[in-house]
């Protein structure tokens, strides 16, 4: 039996974990079914969405946010940050680009989360 | 020099200002967005962790990602915004404001409106707000500052680091850092519990094994020209226990240790202050004291979630706009009683739907939320548990309220117990 702190939304309900064998596995004290999912994939395999910055060809704005759209492998996060070190993206660069297509196999895409340059930049519209 | 006029002129282009300004171009009035920074989203562009907009948008979202679906409907509603412009300036009377600002686009703009918003944000608490000891060598940061630099700007601010407090925005600093290589060596944290959300504690300490020391301080900052290590002293009964005293060696010290509302212009505009939040007096409309002139999100009262301010943020849009339509409903006084440090806003209007941001003084498993009009209990609400960092959230509608006639005082007092 095993307890963890929900990290699905800023509520943090205290789920209690529990493998029942034959990989069923059972959770309690979660409030929605968000939790559930959490604390069975914390047990079997804990994932983590990764957020980071990534180098730009800009002197503005030298370095633009990045995300992986679903929650990658724990162990695989530090080999990760590493490799995103070694990138570059060329502005203007838009929110949603797909930056890496299934990173190393995970099924995890890595996207751009912020437009750059930023729309309607330095100008009253009036 | 500029000169313009608009129905209202909103201060400050993050989560609030943005949210309000679009609630009240939607109600059919003219409005400006006033920023120092050079784009719209404020602090949420810094914040590249995800964990925004879960209430907003029913998504988990980054902050720029967050910010970014405000600023294309601002850009896309015909919503005037003034970028890399400082507002320096609110003067004016109850029927008409001029907002003072300057901006390298226009030189000195003069902004008339019938409203003003205020959407400021707030501050970060530094080293001589809690007063530590020791010498003043370079590698002290606040948190956010850090986060500024690193997300933002690209630099590691530090390689070895002690965070004093464990504000969310600590918490996620220390995650950051240790992802990129630094070595997080503590979080001092003064309070018997931790001031950040759990899941906080949980994805960005207990993930990385990085030590939390409750009920303890940092006594002493030492080091020449930069930082090289911390005092640590646990506290005995409150008071700090100086022969358990022990170092931990660090280049960086980031400070969290709370966030105070900027309210520097609102003061110099006669704007009254509620000393329980540090933010504008507020009657059920989210005005302050001073007519015309509204407040929304960090400015007026910290928020834990951008959810909540922007919730606020709208709520006050459209409170500008029954301002300037005209429109009013009665309202009576609304206070903080037993176990409540602050609640907001400062009124409540019976005949409308109400949202009032109660923080609590204590921390307590199964307590009882009373709301109490005259002495007698008009609605009660249970909570599993309440901590003074997290901010409790309580909608009422007309129907909670019994009638209440025009010539009480009807105060409504929020109590905990």
């Amino acid at each position: 039996m095993t307890e963890f702190v929900c990290i699905a939304c800023p509520i943090g309900c205290m789920l209690t974990v529990e493998m029942k064998g034959e990989g069923e596995v059972s959770v309690t004290g979660n409030r929605c079914p968000k939790g559930a999912v959490y604390g069975r994939e914390e047990m079997i395999s804990p994932t983590r969405v990764v957020t980071a910055v990534v180098r730009t060809d800009s002197r503005a704005f030298p370095y633009i946010p990045v995300r992986t759209d679903k929650p990658l492998p724990r162990a695989l996060i530090t080999e990760f940050i590493g490799d995103l070190t070694q990138l570059l993206v060329r502005l203007p660069a838009k929110r949603g680009r797909v930056l890496i297509e299934d990173y190393r196999g995970s099924g995890v895409n890595v996207m751009l989360t912020r437009t750059l340059p930023p729309e309607g930049v330095s100008r009253g519209n009036s | 020099m500029l000169e313009k006029t608009y129905d209202a002129v909103v201060i400050g282009g993050g989560a609030a200002g943005m949210a309000a300004a679009l609630a009240v171009r939607e109600g059919g009035h003219s409005v400006a967005i006033v920023d120092r920074e050079a784009y719209l989203g404020g602090i949420l562009m810094q914040c590249i962790h995800n964990g925004f907009g879960i209430h907003e948008f029913g998504e988990d979202l980054t902050g720029p990602e967050f910010a970014e679906r405000f600023i294309s409907r601002v850009l896309g509603a015909g919503i005037d915004v003034y970028l890399d412009t400082t507002v320096m300036d609110i003067t004016g009377d109850e029927a008409s404001h001029v907002v003072t600002a300057c901006g390298k686009d226009h030189g000195v703009l003069r902004l008339g409106c019938r409203a003003v918003v205020l959407a400021m944000g707030c501050r970060e608490r530094n080293r001589g707000n809690v007063a530590i000891a020791g010498t003043r060598p370079a590698g002290v940061f606040t948190a956010g500052l850090a986060q500024r630099l690193m997300n933002l700007e690209g630099y590691l601010p530090g390689r070895r680091v002690v965070v004093i407090g464990s504000g969310d925005i600590g918490l996620i600093m220390a995650r950051r850092l240790t992802l990129v290589g630094a070595h997080v060596i503590a979080v001092v944290e003064i309070l018997p519990y931790p001031s950040g959300l759990a899941r906080n504690i949980s994805q960005c300490l207990k993930d990385f094994s990085i030590p939390l020391y409750l009920s303890h301080v940092v006594s002493k900052i030492t080091g020449m020209d930069r930082v090289d290590g911390v005092e640590v002293t646990p506290l005995l009964e409150g008071n700090p226990d100086y022969t358990k005293s022990f170092r931990l060696d660090c280049d960086t010290v980031l400070l969290s240790v709370g966030l105070i509302p900027e309210n520097e212009l609102s003061r110099k505009a006669g704007v009254s202050l509620n000393d329980d939040t540090g933010g504008p007096r507020i009657d059920a409309n989210l005005m302050s004291a001073s007519p015309g002139i509204f407040a929304c999100g960090n400015v007026l009262h910290v928020h834990d979630l951008v959810d909540y301010a922007a919730e606020e943020a709208r709520r006050c849009g459209e409170a500008v706009g029954r301002f300037l339509s005209g429109v009013s409903a009665k309202q009576f006084p609304l206070m903080a009683g037993a176990n409540v440090r602050s609640v907001v806003p400062n009124f409540y209007a019976p005949d409308r739907e109400n949202v009032l941001y109660i923080r609590s003084f204590i921390v307590k498993n199964d307590a009882i939320l009373s709301l109490q009009i005259g002495g007698s209990e008009i609605k009660k609400r249970k909570l599993a548990h309440i901590q003074p960092s997290e901010m409790i959230r309580l909608r009422l509608q007309p129907s909670d309220f019994p009638a209440l006639s025009d010539g009480q005082d009807n105060l409504m007092e929020v109590a905990i117990r």
